[in-house]
């Protein structure tokens, strides 16, 4: 069985996001894994080490820049990569076509993926990925068991946590909570550079959303900061939430 | 127009609030207002969507719609698109609605704005701002395919009562078995006497600055004298204290509650991207150089295990 792990660039989540001509500035900033996807590459590898899988595939579209987090991906311990060279203004539908062609040559068992993007937060991709490919999809897995042809997963859902289970292929993605991912080792980071990777263009799709403009949001005003006991503080905070606020209790 | 349509979000008959707080929206850009109700028997929900504008409640019902169900649900909702041509459909930002959404629109081949907190409609077209970068940017962006699809945050629209006539429609069901492809095997509801940490009016977070279950208990405190929600800092969270569905910030929930109060956090900026939003904050922290303050209407500089005591003793006043 095979396991194919999207995974797609972002701004580090320490980044300071300011604009510039009107474009979100990415000067100057750290590019990691998205942090949900790196959580995605982690549970593969790991149905790997229990050997449910023997082959982990990572796959990103993005622009040259992305064959970093890839490496970092084969560094972690998945066999090799595929970068899938994609203008970064694609969006969520552009990039499920672009990413669901390349996994249609794959034809992988397992698809993992984050289920949502720290930067645009958007949540549609990996969904958007199994409708094209007519395959069955959980999504905001915190814990899976592959048998029979079958995948089982623990989820977090609204209010609860739900069991569902999916044959295979299918596409399954992530929640933080599912693992912890590994850093990669020294040995790691040096089998990386010598484990493949193909390049491909992406197949064409046309956006369907358009980006009018991007702002920032209002900035926070702070307000009254008290050092005093800390009865007093209690009392004086009492009276602010009782007033201002208008708590009830 | 051809009306705006929006996906009710409920379990056991229990409504989310935030279906409140989209109908409220939509009635207020005009358009004719439908809920879309799915569920074993929910017709009798019809009322409860009037109250709050809903012209028309689409009642789709049966054993495929107990539980959502992607499958069914898709399937549903694709056939009833075709037949009544809503111009726009908006669902909840939930895990729900989020799958529900994507795979819709997927099939429907067209775009999607998820996690919108405004909302414009026009005819054929939808304009929606999004909080991107975990809500340290927004993006303003257009959606022009149809019917018109956006997924709404809880908490950031106002729930306006007004009444609609709330007539229901039975719709043919379009779906069956085969269109199942998820087996929900269980489904284990988070037992807790508190509100929902994306709906409630109050959330008391807890940091590493608790030191541990004694320092949550007097967040827990705080948090049961206001009929409010718990929620926590990442530190918290990894040291096992409280449950992940409880981590507030980029990589857990974005809440905007009416009064957000962190007890022992530093405000990392992953946590602020969570939180920031809420309409009033305070802090409590015993580093005067701690970040949270930058973000906090009302922050204290002290210790929250003499703080948080003294403080329900005096709300109680
Ligand atoms: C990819 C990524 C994603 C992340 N996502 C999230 C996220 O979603 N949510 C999140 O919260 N974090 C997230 N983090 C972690 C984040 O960077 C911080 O490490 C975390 O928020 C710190 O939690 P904290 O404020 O509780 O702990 P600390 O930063 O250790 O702060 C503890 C605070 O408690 C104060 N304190 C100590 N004792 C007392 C006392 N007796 N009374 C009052 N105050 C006291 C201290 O002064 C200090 O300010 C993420 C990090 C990464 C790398």
């Amino acid at each position: 069985m095979k396991v194919l792990v999207c995974v797609k660039q972002t701004f580090d989540t320490e980044a300071k996001i300011e604009l510039k001509d009107g474009k979100i500035a990415d000067a100057g900033i750290n590019l990691i894994i998205n942090p949900y996807d790196e959580v995605a590459v982690e549970g593969g590898i790991q149905l790997k080490e229990k050997k449910v899988v023997d082959e982990v595939v990572v796959l990103s579209a993005g622009s040259d820049k992305a064959m970093d987090a890839i490496r970092t991906a084969l560094a972690m311990g998945a066999d090799r990569g595929i970068l899938v060279k994609q203008d970064t203004s694609a969006d969520e539908y552009a990039r499920a076509v672009a990413l669901a062609a390349a996994i249609k040559e794959e034809n992988p068992d397992i698809i993992l993926a984050g289920h949502v993007a720290a930067d645009d937060g958007s949540s549609q991709v990996p969904t958007r990925i199994a409708e094209i490919l007519g395959l069955p999809h959980i999504n905001v897995i915190t814990e899976i068991e592959v048998a029979g042809g079958k995948a089982t997963c623990t989820c977090e859902a609204d209010g609860g946590t739900l069991v569902a289970e999916v044959a295979l292929p299918a596409v399954i993605s992530s929640q933080v909570s599912w693992n912890e991912p590994r850093y990669p080792s020294m040995k790691g980071i040096m089998q990386a550079k010598k484990k493949p990777v193909t390049t491909a263009d992406a197949a064409a799709a046309d956006n369907k959303v358009t980006i009018i403009e991007y702002a920032m949001p209002p900035a926070k005003q702070a307000g009254i900061k008290m050092e005093d006991e800390p009865e007093v503080c209690a009392t004086k905070l009492a009276e602010w939430m009782k007033n201002t606020v208008k708590v009830e209790v | 127009m051809a009306g705006t349509w929006v996906i009710v979000e409920q379990r056991d008959g229990n409504i989310r609030k935030v279906t409140y707080e989209m109908l409220s929206e939509a009635k207020k850009l005009g358009d004719e207002v439908s809920a879309v109700v799915f569920g074993k028997s929910v017709e009798g929900l019809a009322s409860e969507f009037a109250k709050y504008g809903a012209d028309k409640v689409y009642a789709v019902e049966g054993d495929l719609f107990a539980e959502y169900n992607t499958g069914a649900y898709v399937a549903q909702l694709a056939a009833m698109i075709a037949e009544y041509s809503p111009n726009a459909v908006l669902f909840a930002h939930t895990f729900n609605g989020r799958d529900f959404a994507s795979r819709l629109a997927q099939k429907l081949e067209a775009g999607l704005a998820t996690d919108a907190i405004a909302v414009e409609l026009s005819a054929g077209k939808g304009v929606f701002t999004r909080a991107i970068y975990a809500g340290k940017a927004l993006a303003k962006v257009e959606v022009a395919t149809n019917p018109v699809m956006a997924t709404i945050r809880a908490g950031v629209m106002e729930v306006v009562e007004s009444a609609g006539a709330g007539a229901v429609v039975k719709p043919a069901v379009a779906a069956t078995a085969t269109d199942v492809y998820q087996n929900i095997k269980s489904f284990v509801p988070t037992v807790s006497a508190r509100p929902d940490l994306t709906e409630a009016e109050t959330v008391i977070s807890g940091g590493r600055g608790c030191k541990g279950p004694d320092g949550i208990k007097l967040v827990e405190d705080l948090a049961d004298l206001l009929g409010a929600a718990v929620g926590g800092s990442r530190a918290s969270i990894d040291s096992g204290w409280l449950g992940h569905e409880l981590q507030v910030g980029q990589t857990g929930k974005v809440v905007c509650p009416n009064l957000y109060i962190a007890a022992g956090i530093s405000g990392a900026i992953q946590h602020l991207a969570g939180m920031s939003s809420s309409k009033f904050i305070a802090a409590i922290n015993t580093d005067p150089e701690a970040p949270i303050f930058n973000v906090s209407d009302f922050g204290v500089v002290a210790d929250l295990f003499k703080v948080i005591p003294t403080l329900v003793t005096e709300l109680k006043k």
